[in-house]
């Protein structure tokens, strides 16, 4: 691959019309993503630095900012570990295995990325919220759900329950269980036999997988708050805060939060660029 | 597989333990609650359901909430097509960086696309300011719907459309070419039939997400009920009255369509399959 890259580019020689097509299509292409994606960006940016540096910093020193950043990372730390587990267990089952209603199980796991965002928070309503199937009890206890951190836990997990099954299940099923076979005939136990062999032949998978989940977590705004009751301070995460900042007219503020937002998305495409280029290097 | 067993012989460990914590966790986070929000829809008297399902304000909210995905994804479809096209044919510095910054959709967050749409869009912004001279409002009308949802859903389109365009081949190109076929004709004969079902599938995907949007739309639609009120944002409202039953019809349908979403992407994806297994031999 590498050798016939650096023969020259990819492209062949055009004639004429062909090059004049090329060059339209490229208008085209960069005119649109620039519209459509460079502008929100770079505006994002231009409002959060409205007031110069020192403006973007005074408004993340917020108090109920501040709060808002630790609900998200707090929700972040326990849903994208509970998925990943759930992730390496369904693609463990799925890819390993031959079984009844397999194709079932793989859409249902598909599920939620079909549904709205606001259903995904609404059927946790109906379950958990004061008319809801445990509302009574829970709130016989004490126990909040819904207006609560529970509930946008278990809203995020809805929503991004998926990306890292999605991930491992196709590259498991690529890579087969021969390596894992001659391991355990050799002796080795069954962990034993995850952690050296299956661990490492899927960690960019599993890597790319953690990292599509964490954005999704950590920016999910419509299953969130439709259970979140937006309690300043309280049950705000990070996207609710800039809703509410935005309908406030605090723009600096709003596109501030949005700002560290944003950052976490180029993060996530740089680093998802590089798995896929690791993991493209290290199959060769 | 064997009659009567649900699970074929392995020499491997864990099915158990693994498939057992899968059906249990899918069982729990999942169906159980979509479970709550279907049974609480079928409490409801059918006529007071059917009522609520097709009234003035709902039906509004649907004409708009499947239009613009529509359009969207039809818009998404043809710019898709060019934007893919360009990555896999053309080398041009940058072209790195541009096939990264497609899936910048999938990584930020909807609610910050929301507000950054609505501050360019808006008549005072750096590009609705621009289309307000050609008479062109896109803030909170439902061209703005539009827009959000072609944000939205571009990268569907272009990773659909992406690796179908590599599998297009060049020979065939070629010999139509030789034997006299216009730049044109060999579009509409060679490369599209070769693209057309993963153009499909990336117009379901994108059609589908777009329905449900939320997030990227409140911001810039202005949210008239009648005009520029998107379904879900009607479930959000009429959870917000604690109009419960109203809110579950609502819920319940939007499940609905989901379900038949997904039937239609693997129809898509299916026929797809077997167009290219039957068409050109490869």
């Amino acid at each position: 691959m590498a050798a016939v890259e650096s023969i020259g580019t990819r492209e062949r020689p055009m004639t004429r019309g062909a090059r004049a097509a090329r060059f339209a299509l490229l208008a085209i292409s960069f005119g649109f993503l620039s519209l459509l994606l460079l502008a929100p960006l770079g505006a994002v940016l231009a409002q959060a630095f409205a007031n110069g540096f020192g403006g973007w910093l005074s408004s993340l020193a917020d108090a109920d900012t501040i709060a808002s950043i630790r609900l998200t990372l707090l929700t972040a730390a326990i849903v994208v570990p509970v998925n990943t587990l759930f992730g390496i267990a369904a693609a463990w089952a799925i890819a390993r295995f031959e079984f009844r209603g397999k194709s079932l199980l793989v859409t249902l796991i598909d599920l939620p990325l079909a549904i709205s965002p606001v259903v995904a928070g609404l059927v946790l309503v109906f379950l958990f919220g004061a008319h809801g199937w445990f509302g009574g009890w829970l709130i016989e206890r004490g126990l909040g759900v819904i207006f609560a951190v529970p509930g946008i836990v278990l809203a995020t997990i809805f929503i991004s329950f998926p990306y890292v099954a999605r991930e491992l299940i196709p590259l498991m099923q690529q890579q087969g269980s021969d390596d894992e076979i001659a391991a355990l005939s050799l002796g080795a136990r069954p962990w034993t036999t995850f952690v050296r062999i299956t661990l490492p032949k899927i960690r960019w998978g599993l890597l790319y997988g953690v990292i599509l989940c964490n954005a999704r977590v950590m920016g999910e705004f419509g299953a969130v708050s439709v259970v979140s009751g937006h309690i300043r301070g309280l049950t705000t995460t990070m996207p609710l805060q800039v809703e509410i900042l935005y309908n406030e007219y605090d723009f600096v503020a709003a596109f501030a939060v949005a700002s560290l937002l944003a950052l976490l998305a180029i993060l996530t495409l740089v680093a998802k660029t590089l798995v896929e280029w690791r993991s493209r290097s290290g199959a060769r | 597989m064997p009659r009567g067993r649900i699970v074929a012989p392995s020499p491997l460990p864990g099915f158990g333990l693994t498939f057992g914590f899968t059906a249990f966790f899918l069982s729990a986070v999942i169906l159980l609650p979509l479970a709550a929000l279907v049974i609480r829809a079928l409490e409801i008297p059918p006529g007071e359901l059917l009522r609520l399902l097709v009234d003035e304000r709902a039906l509004a909210s649907y004409r708009l909430s499947f239009g613009a995905a529509a359009l969207a994804a039809a818009i998404n479809a043809v710019f898709g097509f060019v934007v893919a096209w360009s990555l896999v044919r053309y080398d041009f510095p940058g072209r790195r960086l541009l096939d990264t910054i497609i899936d910048l959709p999938f990584a930020l967050p909807t609610a910050v696309s929301g507000i950054a749409l609505a501050t360019v869009f808006s008549p005072s912004g750096w590009l609705g300011e621009r289309l307000a001279l050609a008479g062109v409002q896109v803030a909170y009308t439902r061209l703005g719907v539009v827009v959000a949802l072609v944000l939205i859903g571009l990268p569907f389109v272009v990773r659909a459309v992406q690796p179908a365009l590599v599998e297009v081949h060049r020979d065939l190109e070629d010999a139509a070419e030789s034997l006299g076929a216009g730049g044109f004709n060999v579009f509409r004969r060679i490369i599209l039939p070769t693209v057309l079902p993963a153009l499909a599938t990336g117009f379901t995907l994108a059609f589908a997400r777009g329905i449900g949007e939320y997030g990227s739309i409140i911001f810039i639609s202005g949210n008239l009920p009648f005009e520029t009120e998107i379904t879900p944002l009607l479930i959000v409202t009429r959870l917000e009255q604690f109009d419960y039953a109203g809110a579950a019809a609502l819920g319940f349908f939007m499940l609905a369509t989901s379900f038949v979403m997904l039937l239609a992407i693997n129809a898509v994806q299916g026929w797809g399959q077997r167009r290219l297994g039957l068409g050109v031999a490869r």
